[in-house]
């Protein structure tokens, strides 16, 4: 391990960490160190062991065996309370702030500033509204967290972390739902805080970003430690073959597929302040890509040709047949499928077996008057997990036991079960491994090549690249540009035109 | 290995915490319960004339004595039928006290019988009258006195106490089927206990009405039934559009609908019981089929069979699953929520309609007063049986369970001669000790 050239100071030195869950070894004794003014990138695909890491550090699980020094002193966290006394801030994709307090409010939870119970709100204000400058936030700390963006939010977390004068900082797939805008004053910001000693650590899938804002990087694989280096001795392909323990080819490697007829077409949709005027039209064996900032409408026109929002005004059109779509069902009917974004929030029945997840959507093909026969749905699935590399210990295991990138196959299986002509993919890779996601990509190529038509969005601006045919930018609710020739197209020209 | 062996076996558990409960409380009443049996019944008397009939030989003289009780009637009817049968001889029966006993015993050294064997229940054979026989009537020979066999033996587990049971809480049980879909979809259904007496009373008027009262026809009988629980049903269906598609919270639409029926039940009857039903109606609640088993207690059996099945095997019940485990998940897969939302607050109504019935049918009368406070009951029997208020989570055979724990417990007071207020404070105590136990066992197992 090269940490020579570091900063000597360690702020946390984790050594020899074993977790066994029932039936999985989940970290195998790793090591871990952090110096102060240092960040670290944790890098692995779902399951190699870095949420357990994270869990650990946060104080949610003990482990079996494994020793955690702090600043020098031996620490045993038994509760998230002992990991933030220690000075440890652990920030989740999930935020935990309460919506209906304020920005203010939530920074001083548990902590405020008061004289016989009695909050003194202007000092918390003022304290809090200088935090926030600290970090280039221009948001009233008055502000209820509801009426925040993300962005914000995730800004008023750091702020609550700073309160509490936390010197690790731990950040769990921070950019997953920002925009590149966002994302980067994120990283200047991690810079800041970075250059004022505090030790950074960094989960995340997006290795462009990994390079930009890490050291250094330290990559997990099946609960054990493969490779800790520093950033700028490495190079990504040499990262994802850590990772994956096999190389894997980013480029883009096919053909474009031959376009045909068009398939589906919007136009003029409008719907509230999300969709402005937007127009589309995808063909027969195209993946139309729809790129643009989060929120600028690019979920919600899904929503609308899934059915499952009903617009203001406009016109689909399948085939030249205008379609009326009231329901969700009508447009499944037709053959137009939705993978939503929020995976757990409205794909995934959690606590349900993974065969009725996947069957869910299909399940008249398996049911006689309603009976449903276990044992064809069964081996329905079954084709799907051994054509997908689902990896699944029994049909039987519920679904909240997989990985997200399992997960997503899942949900990719419910529709192709169903078998339908227009796939509509809200971010299909979105919290899924480097593995999974080429296997996805490669199953998207294998739709439009049998004549489907597919519309993806994603902000990932490679993956876009990478897969698609044409590309659609939208901006506050419109179609600001098309970018007929993907071969030529930059990243620059598509964020140009998602900014302008 | 051991980890994984100890996970098995607390999943396990988890699942079937209520089961162990239910299991536990049966082997401790079984024990408090414990007490002499002393038959008395029909069986009894065949089977005391049949060992009668092998000892030395058949062809016997006997005398049978027993009290003048209807209970006692049948088991003197069964043991002369059993000694005729035998070629046996009945020298006499004594229905009464023992001084009618001594009279009938003089009478017969006077007309010089000479008796093998008098046959007497546990009752009788403990009569000072029967000691020294030799001494007190040498004219009637050699004179024994038999009884049948006593054996020790839970009052818990005797048969007719385990089917009282099981009577006892039909009613409760085939609403908790109800509640169990709605609980699962995330809601509630607050107006069971009140569509019960509507139910009752309702078809208790349609008999008396239209039915032609006491002298109404099966038919007229079934479809009064029928058309009650249609009523009910759609009830419950307009409890589900409320739900549904005016998205007003279940606890609020289903407490209006308890008001209203409860209201309808006092108008109906004008705040009377109705009892001017054939003897016939009280089949469905108190006749029995084969083996004597309670046609209530078929009748729910066969309930809670189709409805497991409906939850484990049909599209109905994935339906609800996925309604109560993620309605967003559920409407994008294609599911329609609202029409699974109807379905099952029309389900509940149905069921409760038919609980009404079954109750009715029991009493012999239709009364606005029935089936107070039931509501309560029936949801502690779906939660007691491990069904998640939050939805989407839970079983038709715990619910079974819960209601058979909560059946049991109540039985087993009874048994143990606890007053009804007491019961109901502890029953309180013992379903937060049931929720408990299930809770820590969850989290042992993850």
């Amino acid at each position: 391990m090269d940490t020579k050239a570091l900063p000597q100071e360690k702020l946390l030195v984790m050594s020899g960490m074993v977790k066994t869950f029932p039936g999985v070894k989940a970290l195998r004794g790793v090591s871990l160190e952090l110096s102060k003014g240092e960040t670290l990138a944790l890098l692995g695909e779902n399951g190699a062991g870095k949420s357990t890491l994270i869990k650990i550090l946060a104080g949610a699980l003990q482990p079996d065996s494994g020793e955690i020094f702090v600043k020098g002193r031996q620490l045993r966290m038994k509760s998230p309370a002992d990991s933030r006394r220690a000075g440890i801030a652990v920030i989740h994709q999930e935020f935990a702030l309460v919506n209906g307090l304020t920005a203010c409010e939530n920074i001083f939870l548990g902590k405020p500033l008061h004289t016989c119970s009695v909050i003194h709100l202007k000092k918390e204000n003022a304290g809090a509204r200088e935090l926030l400058e600290k970090l280039g936030a221009d948001f009233d700390p008055r502000t209820p967290c509801s009426q925040l963006s993300v962005a914000q939010r995730q800004i008023v977390e750091i702020a609550k972390a700073l309160s509490d004068k936390a010197s690790i900082l731990i950040l769990d797939e921070p950019t997953a739902a920002l925009t590149p805008r966002e994302t980067n004053r994120l990283f200047i910001l991690l810079d800041q805080l970075r250059n004022n000693g505090m030790g950074i650590i960094y989960v995340s899938h997006r290795l462009d970003e990994v390079f930009a804002i890490s050291n250094r990087v330290q990559v997990l694989r099946d609960g054990a430690e493969v490779a800790a280096t520093l950033t700028n001795g490495t190079t990504q392909t040499q990262v994802i073959s850590w990772m994956v323990g096999r190389e894997i080819n980013q480029g883009r490697d096919f053909k474009k597929a031959s376009k045909g007829e068009i398939l589906l077409e919007a136009l003029r949709l409008k719907n509230g302040t999300k969709v402005r005027d937007v127009s589309l039209e995808v063909h027969e064996g195209e993946i139309l890509g729809l790129t643009g900032l989060v929120g600028s409408g690019r979920t919600e026109v899904l929503r609308i040709i899934a059915g499952a929002d009903i617009p203001e005004s406009g016109e689909l059109a399948l085939e030249g047949a205008r379609l009326e779509l009231r329901h969700p069902s009508d447009a499944i009917r037709k053959g137009i499928f939705f993978l939503t974004e929020d995976r757990k929030g409205q794909g995934l029945f959690l606590e349900r077996p993974v065969h009725e997840n996947f069957s869910i959507a299909s399940l008249f093909r398996f049911a006689f008057l309603g009976l449903i026969n276990l044992f064809r749905e069964t081996q329905a699935f079954l084709a799907h997990r051994d054509s997908m590399g689902i990896k699944a210990s029994s049909p039987l295991a519920k679904i909240v036991n997989l990985s997200g990138g399992n997960q997503q196959k899942v949900l990719l299986a419910r529709w192709l079960e169903r078998k339908g002509r227009v796939f509509l993919l809200d971010e299909p890779t979105r919290g899924v491994d480097v593995g999974a996601k080429e296997e996805i990509h490669h199953l998207l190529r294998k739709l439009a090549a049998e004549g489907n038509a597919i519309l993806v969005v994603s902000s990932e601006l490679p993956e876009v690249l990478a897969i698609c045919d044409r590309i659609l930018v939208m901006h506050e609710g419109r179609v600001k540009g098309e970018i007929m020739d993907v071969n030529i197209a930059t990243q620059e020209q598509i964020m140009g035109l998602a900014i302008q | 290995m051991k980890n994984n062996l100890a996970g098995k076996i607390s999943g396990w558990l988890a699942g079937r915490g209520m089961l162990l409960v239910l299991l536990l409380l049966a082997v401790f009443l079984g024990f408090a319960t414990l007490a002499d049996q002393n038959p008395n019944d029909a069986e009894a008397g065949t089977a005391l004339a049949k060992t009668l009939g092998q000892s030395n030989g058949g062809n016997k003289n006997i005398l049978i004595v027993v009290r003048p009780s209807e209970e006692d009637s049948l088991f003197a009817q069964a043991v002369e039928t059993e000694v005729l049968k035998q070629k046996g001889v009945v020298a006499g029966i004594v229905r009464g006290s023992p001084s009618d006993a001594r009279a009938s015993l003089e009478r017969l050294q006077k007309e010089g019988v000479k008796l093998d064997a008098i046959a007497c229940n546990h009752f009788t054979a403990g009569w000072s009258i029967f000691e020294n026989m030799g001494v007190k009537f040498p004219g009637l020979g050699d004179v024994k006195i038999v009884e049948p066999v006593s054996y020790r033996w839970p009052n818990f587990l005797k048969r007719e106490n385990l089917m009282n049971i099981v009577n006892q809480i039909a009613v409760i049980a085939i609403l908790a089927v109800g509640m169990t879909f709605v609980i699962l979809t995330g809601g509630i259904d607050l107006s069971v206990g009140a569509m019960i007496a509507f139910s009752a009373v309702l078809v208790a008027r349609l008999i008396r009405d239209f039915g032609g009262g006491v002298d109404a026809t099966v038919t007229a009988l079934i479809v009064s039934s029928l058309a009650t629980i249609g009523v009910c049903a759609l009830m419950g269906m307009f409890s589900g559009v409320m739900v549904a598609c005016f998205s007003i919270p279940s606890f609020i639409a289903t407490l209006a609908m308890m008001l209203i029926a409860g209201g309808l039940a006092y108008l109906i009857s004008d705040g009377q019981s109705i009892d001017r039903i054939p003897e016939s109606f009280m089949w469905l609640g108190r006749g029995s089929t084969v083996m004597r088993i309670p046609v209530a207690v078929v009748l729910t059996a066969v309930i809670y069979l189709i409805a497991h099945i409906a939850m484990t095997r049909t599209i109905f019940g994935r339906y609800v699953y996925a309604v109560g485990g993620n309605r967003e998940a559920a409407r994008l897969s294609g599911v329609s929520v609202l029409g699974v939302l109807v379905l099952v607050y029309t389900v509940s109504g149905a069921l409760a309609g038919l609980g009404g019935i079954v109750m009715a049918s029991q009493l012999k009368s239709g009364a606005p007063t029935y089936g107070h406070m039931y509501e309560l009951y029936v949801i502690a029997a779906v939660v007691v049986g491990g069904t998640s208020l939050a939805g989407g989570e839970g079983k038709i055979t715990g619910t079974l369970i819960g209601a058979l724990i909560l059946a049991v417990i109540q039985n087993g007071m009874n048994l143990l001669g606890f007053d009804s207020n007491m019961q109901k404070c502890i029953l309180g105590g013992v379903l937060i000790l049931a929720i408990l136990l299930d809770g820590s066992r969850l989290k042992l197992s993850r």
